[in-house]
C-alpha cells in the first residue's frame, strides 16, 4: 500500500493507493498536533511507503513519514491522474491559495501562491462566514441564493471584516454580503490565474472547491474555460502524495 | 565550536551612548542565530574562521578600530548604498562602513516614526539609530545618504535630526548631462570628506585608494568565480557572509583574508571537495540587497538541500563587478574614471535599466545555475516593478524563475519554505 498523508492547517487527509485503486481515505480535523493525528491515521495501514505533504510534512517526516513532497507537486500529481488533459489547477485550502500550471506530461511548470495575507483563502471565507453568523457549510448556499451583489473593496482580511460589519449595520441583507465575500475571493483567484495563464479546463481542488458558490462565481469570471471539480477535492493532495509513493 | 558568542563590550557601548541592556539581548540572539545558521554547516572551509571572528568582534574589535581611527583624526563615514564612492573616504585616510539595516529587531523603533509601508532596510537602519542599538551608527562622524529611492531620500531628512546626514544626488538616467551632474556630486563629496578629514586629497592618495578598492573588488570577483565551480566548494550562506562583511571590514586586510579563502577553495576544487551535496540544485539570487544579518532566503534555500551560487545584488555582484580604470593619474581624469565606474552599477532606481536584464542572464549562465530566485523587499517599488521585466527575460530564455517579495519578519517562513521547495521540485523534474 502506498500512503499519502496531507497535513493541512485545518484537516489531515490520508489516501491509500494500492497501485491501481484508491482503497481507503480519511479526513480528520488537524487538532493541536497534526502530526500525532496523522500518525494515528496511518497506524492501521500496511504501508510500504508513506509520503507526507502539506504544512506539517516535515514534522511528519521527523516522526513517521518516509519522504516529503510539497502540496504543489502533490496537487499536480493528483489532478493529472484524474484529469490527464487538464493543465491548470486552482487549489484553495485553509491557509493559502495556489494556482498551478502543468505541462503536457503532468509536471509542474509554474505556480503562484497568495502572499502573507489571508485574503483569497479558506480562512478568509471562514472568518467572514463567522462574522455573518453562517455555518461554513451553508455559507456558499446562502450566497448562491442572493439576487444582488454589493461590492467589497478591501482585499485585506482585517479591513474586509470591518467593511462587512459596517454593511451589516447599514441593513444590507446578509446573503448579499455573503455573495460579495465570495466575489472578492473569486476576483483574487481569477487575478492569480490571469497572471499565470490557464488552459481550457481548470481543476478546482482543496476544501473550498466544495463550496458551490465559489465554483460558480469563478466559472462566471472565466467564461472561456471550464471548471472541473474532483469527486473528493480535499483529498487531491493526499492522493497525489500516495501516487508519488507508488513511483518512489 | 558550540560556544560561539558575539563578544560584549559594555563599557565601550556605554561610552557610545548605546542602550546597553537592550543591545546586549540582541547580541545574544544574533550569536545564537549565527551559530545555528553558519556553524552547524558541515565541511566549511577552514579560512571561514576569520569571518566567524569578524562576526564575534562585530560589536567590539572592529568598533575599537573605528574609535582609534577617530582619535587619530581620521573620519568615519556611514553609507547606505553602493553608489557612494568609498575611494574618496579611503583617500582621505578615513573609514567607510555600510549602515544598511538587515534586522527585524530595530523595525518597531522605526515604525514609531516612519510610515510602515516602506522597505525593511530603510526602517531597520533608521530604527538602529533611533533605538541607539548599533555601535556603528553611534561611532560614525556623519552619514552619507543618496537620492536613489524615495524611501531613502525622504528618510534622510529625518535621520539628519539624529545624526548629521549629507545627501549625494544620484541621477535617475544615464544621459551625458546626468553624468555631468554626477561628476559634480562626486566633487562635492570629495570636498566634504576633505573638510571633515582636515586634509586635501592628492592625486596619489586617490590613486592609492582606487588601487585598494579595485583589489578588494578583484578578490570578490575571484571568490564569486570559485562559487561558480561545479560542484560548489563553499556554501551560499558563507559566500553571502563574506560579501556582507565586505561592508564593515578594513579593506586591505579583508582582501588578504578573502584571498586566503580563495586559495583554499582552489585546493578544494582540485581535490573535488564540495560543501553541499555534489548534485545539489544550483540557484542564483537576483534582486534587492541582503544586509547583515538578513540570511532568510539563503537559510530556506540551503535548508531545502539546494546551494546558492551567485547573488546579483548590491551585497553581491553589483558591488564588485566593475573596476575603476587605473591608467590615469591626473586628478580630473581619475574623478571622471571613478564616476564612469559608478555609473555602471545597474540599480533598478535607474531608467532605462536594460543592462541589468542582460547582466542577470549573463550571471545565470556564468554561475551554471539551474534557476533564478528574484528576491525583493516588500515596498521596494523599483525592484518590484523591474521584476516583471526580469521575469519576461527569463521566460524568453527558458530559465526557471520564481519571485519572492518578503520582509525581515518570520511569519511567512512556512509559506516561503513551501514555495522554495516546490520551485526546487520543479527544477528537478
Ligand atoms: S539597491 Fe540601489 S539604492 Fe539600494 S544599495 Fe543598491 S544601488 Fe543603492
Ligand atoms: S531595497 Fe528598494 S526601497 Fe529599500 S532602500 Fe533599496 S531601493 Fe530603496
Amino acid at each position: 500500500m502506498f500512503v499519502g498523508i496531507d497535513l493541512g492547517s485545518r484537516t489531515v487527509k490520508m489516501a491509500v493507493w494500492d497501485g491501481e485503486r484508491l482503497v481507503d481515505h480519511k479526513i480528520v480535523e488537524s487538532g493541536f498536533e497534526p502530526h500525532r493525528q496523522a500518525e494515528k491515521m496511518v497506524a492501521g495501514v500496511k504501508a510500504s511507503v508513506i509520503i507526507a505533504t502539506g504544512y506539517g510534512r516535515h514534522l511528519a517526516a521527523e516522526y513517521f513519514a518516509d519522504h516529503v513532497i510539497t502540496e504543489i507537486k502533490a496537487h499536480g500529481l493528483g489532478i493529472y491522474h484524474q484529469f490527464p488533459d487538464c493543465t491548470t489547477i486552482v487549489d484553495v485550502g485553509g491557509q493559502d491559495s495556489k494556482v498551478i500550471a502543468l505541462n503536457a506530461r503532468g509536471k509542474v511548470s509554474n505556480f503562484q501562491m497568495n502572499d502573507k495575507c489571508a485574503a483569497g483563502t479558506g480562512r478568509f471565507l471562514e472568518i467572514m462566514a463567522g462574522s455573518l453568523a453562517y455555518d461554513l457549510a451553508e455559507f456558499g448556499q446562502a450566497a448562491l441564493k442572493a439576487d444582488k451583489e454589493v461590492p467589497i473593496n478591501s482585499m485585506c482580511t482585517v479591513f474586509a471584516e470591518s467593511e462587512v460589519i459596517s454593511m451589516k449595520n447599514r441593513g444590507v441583507p446578509r446573503e448579499h454580503i455573503a455573495r460579495a465575500v465570495h466575489a472578492s475571493v473569486a476576483d483574487r483567484l481569477s487575478g492569480m490565474l490571469a497572471r499565470l495563464g490557464y488552459g481550457e479546463e481548470i481543476a478546482f481542488s482543496g476544501g473550498v472547491a466544495r463550496n458551490p458558490c465559489m465554483v460558480q462565481m469563478l466559472q462566471e469570471k472565466l467564461p472561456e474555460t471550464r471548471m472541473i471539480v474532483p469527486e473528493l477535492p480535499d483529498l487531491t493532495g493526499a492522493w497525489g502524495a500516495a501516487l508519488h509513493g507508488a513511483n518512489y | 565550536m558550540s560556544n560561539f558568542e558575539i563578544k560584549a563590550y559594555p563599557e565601550m557601548w556605554q561610552s557610545l551612548d548605546i542602550d546597553v541592556e537592550r543591545f546586549d539581548k540582541m547580541r545574544i540572539m544574533l550569536g545564537e542565530l549565527y551559530e545555528k545558521t553558519f556553524l552547524s554547516q558541515e565541511n566549511r572551509p577552514a579560512a571561514m574562521v576569520y569571518f566567524d571572528n569578524m562576526v564575534a568582534e562585530l560589536h567590539g574589535g572592529r568598533i575599537k578600530e573605528l574609535l582609534a581611527a577617530k582619535e587619530d583624526g581620521r573620519p568615519v563615514i556611514g553609507t547606505f548604498c553602493v553608489y557612494i564612492p568609498e575611494e574618496m573616504v579611503l583617500a582621505a585616510g578615513g573609514i567607510c562602513v555600510g549602515l544598511c539595516g538587515g534586522s527585524q529587531g530595530s523595525i518597531p523603533d522605526a515604525e514609531k516614526i516612519l510610515p510602515r509601508n516602506i522597505c525593511s532596510m530603510v526602517k531597520s537602519a533608521f530604527g538602529f539609530k533611533d533605538g541607539r542599538i548599533c555601535p556603528y551608527f553611534q561611532a560614525v562622524d556623519f552619514v552619507y545618504g543618496e537620492t536613489t529611492c524615495d524611501a531613502k531620500k525622504k528618510t534622510w531628512e529625518l535621520l539628519d535630526q539624529m545624526v548629521p546626514t549629507y545627501v549625494m544626488e544620484i541621477p535617475q538616467c544615464k544621459k551625458p548631462r546626468d553624468i555631468a551632474l554626477w561628476l559634480e556630486e562626486v566633487k562635492d563629496f570629495k570636498a566634504k570628506v576633505e573638510e571633515v578629514a582636515g586634509k586635501t586629497i592628492s592625486a596619489d592618495d586617490l590613486a592609492g585608494a582606487i588601487q585598494i578598492m579595485n583589489n578588494k573588488r578583484r578578490v570578490l570577483q575571484r571568490l564569486n568565480a570559485l562559487r561558480h565551480h561545479k560542484p560548489c566548494p563553499i556554501s551560499g550562506k558563507d559566500g553571502l557572509l563574506v560579501e556582507q562583511i565586505a561592508f564593515f571590514d578594513e579593506p586591505v586586510r579583508f582582501t588578504e583574508k578573502v584571498g586566503e579563502l580563495c586559495d583554499e577553495l582552489e585546493e578544494r576544487i582540485q581535490k573535488n571537495v564540495a560543501v553541499p551535496a555534489k548534485n545539489a540544485t544550483r540557484v542564483m539570487i537576483a534582486g534587492t540587497p541582503m544586509a547583515l544579518p538578513n540570511w532568510k532566503i539563503h537559510n530556506l534555500v540551503e535548508g531545502a538541500g539546494a546551494v546558492i551560487v551567485n547573488e546579483e545584488s548590491c551585497v553581491g555582484t553589483r558591488y564588485f563587478k566593475d573596476l575603476i580604470a587605473e591608467n590615469v593619474s591626473d586628478m580630473d581624469d581619475m574623478l571622471a574614471a571613478l564616476t564612469d565606474r559608478y555609473k555602471e552599477i545597474d540599480c533598478s532606481c535607474f531608467t532605462p535599466n536594460d543592462e541589468r536584464l542582460d547582466q542577470v542572464i549573463r550571471e545565470f549562465h556564468e554561475s551554471k545555475a539551474q534557476g533564478i530566485i528574484n528576491y525583493s523587499l516588500q515596498f521596494c517599488h523599483t525592484y518590484n516593478i523591474e521584476e516583471i521585466r526580469i521575469r519576461q527575460a527569463c521566460e524568453k530564455e527558458g530559465i526557471p524563475y520564481m519571485f519572492i517579495e518578503s520582509d525581515y519578519s518570520s511569519e511567512d517562513m512556512g509559506q516561503l519554505q513551501t514555495r522554495i521547495e516546490a520551485f526546487l521540485e520543479q527544477i528537478g523534474e
